[in-house]
């Protein structure tokens, strides 16, 4: 049996007397300690299937099922990284990692080993010297390791990151995906990621999941990324696997299933 | 003036590595200047209007120089106390300010938690708010009689009165605070699994912190309205009393000067309370 197993699962939204379906049928196995990515145009449904995973959102039909059990409440073994780093901005640095380790952690650990994990996590993304900092303090790019840091330290099962790096310049975003891949490669978490960056997807990715286009969206199709790791950027750009992924998750999004709006 | 900035800015950029720096640089020095000079500059000149308005026969206020030497008495010795209601002006504002304390704090804690109850939920915002904004426009003293047929004595009503008056701000800014909640901060919650314990002291609270100190500030100015208008008609110890006891003897300097106390003082309980809420919230509250 899988890790994580999503069963046909759909939902649908109603607002003002109007119901939308958003996804039907996504069905999807993950295995313990893949990194899949979840790809796809704007609106189709990539935060939904993630809320359905967190526990945030309900399915309509079908279920999810983590380690056999299933899924119908959030909590801390899937740890969310929001898109928008939703970092509590009266709290530090240190103490937005520490609310979490504190809460869910507090059976696990002595309080000694708390402190000291907070530490370490802090350390994972090298954020020690800015822990006294608070949010608004730090550039985008801090605040996203902030948000890393503090979902990797609930030692969580499954790791779901919404667009995590959406949002930053494309230095920043470079770095904090080497960064990823290399706490990734240490920890050996579950990692659900949603972008729709093509080349982020192939960098850190072992399968790219890809959505049509909603309404009534699901899987178009999955893509496995036979690279070896760790990746190096730099070696990837020439590589065969890497070229032909690329053009295989392009050709998805750009020919096959391009966005109505844009098509016209 | 670009010296002035330079040197500000220097100081600025010294000050997180605790080197050695001039405790008043000219930028500072310039920008304290510039805050105080208007303000006393405009008062002097009041005063000076004032004096010359008043110093003509017939006028129906004494100018500022008399009202220095009849209050002479009050001002230089606020603690003298004969016994009744024959205190110093210390006496009668700490009475006031006893009511005020402990008729705020009531409000601030009820007005807290009903403001919670009323933000957690649309239904009980769509029926109560309407009520709350009739409530809240309704005058301090009106509340008065109220209040004295109720509780039969002067004290609990004023204490009352002011409850009532300043916990309408409270509640309906905390509710505005708590329905603001980000849901980002809902969801990291629920991802923690905190319970409805630590959601509200750990999430709730701080996150509606600048929004409940905004209705705190509101209450505690209408407190110190209401408290010296029903001090004047409760009697007793009270700055209200003492203005409404030197009308009745025509000491009108002895008015004036009560009246510069009341005004300072609200001035510094609204300044206290934005001081606590610069401190709670870690400077996301406007002070
Ligand atoms: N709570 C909701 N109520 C109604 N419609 C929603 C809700 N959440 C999402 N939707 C709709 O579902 C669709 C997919 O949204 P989303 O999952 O955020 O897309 P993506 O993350 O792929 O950009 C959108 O059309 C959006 O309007
Ligand atoms: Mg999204």
């Amino acid at each position: 049996m899988s890790h994580l197993t999503l069963t046909s699962v759909g939902i649908s939204f109603t607002r003002a007397g109007r119901t939308t379906e958003v996804l039907r049928d996504v069905d999807l196995k993950i295995e313990k300690g893949e990194f899949v990515s979840l790809i796809g145009h704007s609106g189709c449904g990539k935060s939904t299937v993630l809320n359905i995973v967190a526990g945030l959102l309900k399915a309509s039909t079908g279920g999810v099922l983590l380690d056999g059990r299933e899924v119908n409440s959030p909590g801390p073994e899937r740890a969310v990284v929001f898109q928008n780093h939703s970092l509590l901005p009266w709290l530090t640095v240190r103490e937005n990692v520490a609310l979490a380790v504190d809460k869910v952690l507090k059976a696990k650990k002595s309080k000694a080993e708390r402190r000291e994990w907070i530490e370490h996590n802090l350390a994972l993304v090298n954020m020690t010297h800015a822990a006294e900092k608070r949010p608004h303090e730090i550039s985008g790019g801090m605040k996203q390791r902030v948000g890393i840091a503090r979902a990797l330290a609930m030692e969580p099962k499954v790791l779901l990151m919404d667009e995590p790096f959406g949002a930053l310049d494309a230095l920043t975003r470079a770095h904090l995906q080497d960064q990823l891949m290399e706490i990734h490669l240490r920890l050996k978490n579950t990692v659900i990621m949603i972008t729709h960056d093509v080349d982020e997807a192939v960098l850190l990715s072992d399968r790219i999941v890809m959505m049509t286009n909603g309404p009534s969206a699901t899987i178009g199709e999955v893509l496995a990324v036979p690279l070896t790791r760790p990746r190096r950027r730099l070696e990837l750009v020439e590589d065969p696997t890497y070229t032909h992924a690329r053009a295989e998750v392009l050709e998805f999004l750009y020919a096959r299933h391009a966005k109505p709006a844009l098509a016209a | 003036m670009a010296v002035g900035t330079t040197l500000g800015g220097l100081a600025a950029t010294r000050k997180g590595e605790g080197a050695r720096r001039p405790l008043v640089t000219a930028a500072s020095l310039k920008g304290f200047a510039a805050r105080v000079v208007p303000p006393l500059v405009v008062l002097a000149l009041f005063l000076l209007l004032w004096e010359v308005l008043c110093q003509r026969p017939g006028a129906g206020l004494p100018p500022p120089s008399r009202v220095l030497a009849e209050a002479h008495d009050i001002i230089v010795d606020p603690f003298y106390d004969n016994g009744g209601t024959d205190k110093g002006l210390f006496w009668h504002i700490s009475a006031s300010l006893q009511r005020v304390a402990l008729g705020f704090t009531l409000a601030a804690i009820a007005g807290i938690l009903l403001g919670t109850l009323v933000g957690q939920s649309e239904w009980a915002m769509r029926g109560l708010d309407p009520i709350f904004q009739v409530l809240r426009t309704i005058p301090p003293l009106a509340w008065l009689p109220l209040s004295l047929a109720a509780f039969r004595d002067g004290q609990p009503s004023a204490i009352f009165v002011i409850f009532i008056t300043s916990i309408w701000p409270i509640i309906i800014n905390t509710a505005v605070g708590i329905r603001n909640i980000p849901q980002d901060y809902r969801n990291v919650a629920a991802v923690l699994r905190l319970n409805a314990f630590e959601f509200f002291g750990k999430v709730m609270l701080p996150s509606a912190a600048p929004y409940i100190f905004t209705g705190l500030r509101i209450g505690v100015g209408l407190s110190w309205l209401a408290i010296v208008a029903a001090e004047m008609l409760i009697g007793g110890v009270g700055i209200g009393f003492f203005i409404w006891d030197a009308w009745n003897s025509s000491h009108i300097s002895e008015i004036i000067v009560a009246l510069v106390y009341v005004g300072v003082i609200g001035f510094v309980l609204d300044r206290l309370v934005a001081f606590v809420g610069h401190l709670v919230t870690r400077g996301t509250a406007t002070a």
